[in-house]
């Protein structure tokens, strides 16, 4: 090796330098890999990263307020709310104008429904005050601001102007606030009122719920993959079969089941009473509740937490064992300082899979979780597909995505990510 | 934000591509509803005829329950694939104020009584949206197991808060509408009163407090299946849920449950049509509409749900059941005996205070 230095570069057959030429043959070999994935990084990259990031911008966006109300949250800015006073006739007379082309676009029941999450009643507001609007006429009805009052003492109200005027910014921090239970109030942030607080519950109990539903798989599921990885081929093919066969099941008949078998008239609680273990007139309570969760999903999702572990404890050699007893080890070390730390990777990968899919669980909470049992995603769902409150939904969904990543951050640093074998 | 629009684009492109080809075809209308039993009946009254009729093949999608959410996403996307969706009264109204839905005038595009009523009188103070052509009544009701509440059955609403006479579990609704006002009924407010009170911080307080008063013995439902099933199981000695469900417990699957009228809140279930259609489609929607919602139209449906026809003109013409072979009117939330106390959806008061009341609604279930 020490006489190739002496000489200089090492030149390829072709006279171009080696190093060169072999750094053009890689590139090539890059560029080629790269149109290989190609489609499928655009396809990910169009169809998954850019709805996700545009769904998570709607979290601080907020065009509505200055698109359909431009001239008055300009002439806003000269008002201070904190005077006690409604602003002066030039508001008002912008209002008129900018309501004016917004109920001709039909526009100004968009931004009552937008405001009306922040203050309950501008729907209405808006909604009433455009069908009289339509019937103004700009150059001739001046002076508007009794006109307003007149109409609908809503618009004499400092909380509708003060609720105008805070969320004018095409930014805004009030979706994030919202969802950690606090509010934009007059200095800056606040806690909401306790009989609204909600979301920092959720977060907790979503969090401390699926950690639970990850060790009761963890418990329940070694043992079962230990068992696959030993048997002979044949049979332990036959008992995946069996770990098998829930996964193909519909979740929703899989849920259901749960509340036939759960349910106070149901099979178990049935079958306690005929037993005399428990009395006809105190039943169990197993469903609609936390537990009813924890069992139901610990169940639905045992499958992606045995296959892992099972993929990892086939490679662990059976003669470890032996050897480590031969050196005179008793049964519970030989497992506990051999067998167990080469079975780890295994259980990494399945919790890591349970836990970041049990956070985001929302179907079978919602069956079976009654009010105590329910997670942050039922809320976000709630936003979503029923309350239309898409910025407060975007909101919770950055929040549990970074937390997620934070844990997954976290258990890089603990245990390492490379630690981690899905077979 | 050309990113924002391309995104939504390309996603809408990738999801709807083979649904955008089907729009080609001329003779197709997509019409969306709620499924189930309720689906079927208008297969039946309906879309059927209109085929026999017209020829025009009509395609099911059953996505009622997330209408607003779905249009509200095409719209962004600019490609909606919908040409007549079928939601309830709130959610309607909520359409026509984002915008999503068309303004349709009754006298015009939908077809007046035989006697010559016109469209607007003929459905009178049920036209609650410009945007909205209502299609049945049907309510939210209590129905009871006549084997778990001994020997004297419940009359009154207030029943589900008498844990003495009545002990047992109650399915409720998981949101606010509703409850709050049988809560406020039954704590004293008088019926008149009940929306100026649920108005202010301590009537809600004073409804919550009422339900707290049973917390523990309620299970909350959120889809409308739950509660015929949990009273078919004797989970529950009595439920809220929709009278079309009710009616199906008690005359097709015989369990021994019964109704229990009192305090029925009406409501709306009806159709929109989509803003933004292409001019043919949204002719070819016009003319569903006005023949899915003539006189004899509506009173058909009547013969294979228990909801009541939305057009005054309809109800004398309300028959048998189709199959059971049983008169329906006595089955109607809006027949007579039925109706003695009832409440109607206030849709004005629930627009506003959806948002806020349903947070504290959430946070008190939540402690």
């Amino acid at each position: 090796m020490s006489d190739i230095t002496d000489t200089g570069p090492v030149i390829a057959a072709d006279g171009t330098p080696l190093k060169r030429s072999l750094a053009r043959a890689l590139r090539r070999q890059k560029i080629r890999a790269l149109m290989l994935i190609a489609p499928l990084l655009l396809f990910v990259l169009l169809t998954f990263i850019m709805p996700i990031g545009d769904m998570l911008f709607r979290s601080v966006e907020n065009n509505i307020v200055m698109d359909t109300l431009p001239k008055t949250v300009v002439a806003l800015q000269d008002w201070d709310p904190d005077s006690g006073e409604p602003p002066s006739e030039a508001v008002y007379a912008a209002l008129a104008a900018d309501l004016k082309v917004a109920v001709e676009a039909k526009r100004h029941t968009r931004l009552g429904t937008r405001l009306n999450y922040e203050l309950t009643g501008i729907s209405s507001l808006f909604r009433k005050s455009g069908r009289q609007i339509k019937k103004w006429d700009l150059a001739q009805d001046a002076p508007f601001k009794a006109k307003f009052i007149d109409m609908n003492d809503g618009w004499a109200k400092i909380a509708v102007w003060r609720t105008i005027k805070t969320y004018s910014p095409k930014y805004t921090n009030g979706y994030f606030l919202n969802s950690i239970d606090m509010q934009k109030g007059t200095d800056g942030a606040e806690a909401r009122p306790e009989n609204q607080q909600i979301y920092i519950t959720l977060f907790k109990r979503t969090m401390f719920m699926s950690m639970v539903i990850t060790i009761s798989c963890i418990i329940l599921a070694y043992p079962v993959a230990w068992i696959l990885a030993n048997l002979p081929a044949r049979t332990s093919n036959m008992l995946m079969i069996l770990v098998l066969l829930p996964f193909w099941t519909s979740l929703l008949v899989r849920t259901s089941a749960w509340k036939v078998m759960l349910q106070q008239q149901g099979v178990i609680n049935e079958t306690l009473v005929w037993l005399g273990l428990v009395a006809d007139d105190a039943r169990l309570v197993m469903i609609n509740n936390q537990f009813g969760t924890i069992v139901a999903m610990t169940h639905i999702l045992l499958p992606f937490m045995i296959l892992p572990m099972y993929s990892v404890m086939q490679t662990i050699q059976p003669t470890y064992l032996r050897a480590a007893k031969s050196l005179g080890a008793t049964n519970w070390t030989a497992f506990w300082r051999v067998y167990f730390p080469q079975s780890i990777p295994g259980i990494g990968a399945g919790s890591i899979l349970v836990f970041i899919l049990s956070i985001g669980y929302y179907i079978t909470p919602e069956l079976v979780g009654g009010t105590k049992g329910v997670f942050i995603s039922n809320r976000i769902a709630f936003h979503i597909s029923s309350s239309l409150n898409w910025g407060l939904a975007a909101a919770l969904g950055a929040i549990l995505l970074a937390v997620v990543l934070v844990l997954y951050w976290a258990y890089d640093k603990i245990v390492g990510i490379d630690n981690v074998k899905l077979g | 934000m050309k990113l924002t629009k391309l995104s939504a684009l390309v996603a809408s492109t990738a999801l709807c591509a083979p649904m955008a080809m089907a729009e080609d075809m001329a003779n197709e209308l997509t019409i969306v509803s709620w499924g189930g039993a309720y689906s079927s009946s208008q297969k039946n009254a309906y879309h059927d005829p209109y085929t026999a009729k017209t020829g025009v093949k009509i395609i099911n999608d059953e996505s009622s329950a997330e209408a607003v959410a779905k249009l509200r996403a095409m719209n962004e996307a600019g490609n909606v694939t919908w040409d007549v969706v079928d939601v309830v009264a709130a959610d309607a109204m909520r359409l026509c104020d984002e915008g999503l839905a068309m303004e349709i005038d009754p006298d015009t595009q939908l077809a007046a009584a035989p006697d010559g009523t016109s469209a607007s009188e003929d459905f009178g103070d049920l036209l609650v949206s410009e945007c909205f052509i209502p299609q049945i009544v049907y309510s939210t009701t209590f129905g009871y197991r006549t084997d778990l509440v001994g020997d004297t059955a419940p009359t009154s609403v207030c029943a589900i808060f008498d844990t003495e006479a009545y002990p047992g579990k109650r399915a409720l609704e998981k949101r606010p509408i509703n409850n709050m006002e049988w809560a406020l009924m039954c704590d004293g407010v008088a019926k008149a009163d009940i929306y100026d009170v649920l108005e202010t911080e301590e009537g809600q307080e004073q409804a919550l407090a009422k339900l707290a008063t049973i917390k523990d013995d309620v299970i909350w439902w959120s889809a409308g299946a739950d509660t015929p099933q949990l009273l078919a199981d004797g989970e529950v000695v009595m439920g809220s849920t929709y009278n079309g469900r009710l009616f199906s417990v008690i005359e097709e699957q015989k369990q021994p449950v019964a109704m229990l009228w009192d305090a029925q809140v009406f409501d709306l279930d009806g159709w929109i049509i989509p803003a933004g259609l292409s001019p043919e489609r949204q002719a070819r929607a016009l003319d569903y509409i006005m023949f899915a919602t003539d006189t004899q139209r509506l009173a058909d449906q009547a013969k294979y749900i228990s909801y009541g026809p939305a057009r005054a003109s309809s109800a004398p013409l309300v028959g048998q059941h189709a199959e059971l072979g049983i008169d329906m009117a006595p089955h109607m939330p809006t027949d007579p005996n039925n109706a003695k106390n009832t409440f109607l959806y206030n849709y004005e008061f629930w627009a506003d205070y959806r948002d806020d009341i349903d947070a504290k609604f959430q946070a008190w279930l939540a402690k």
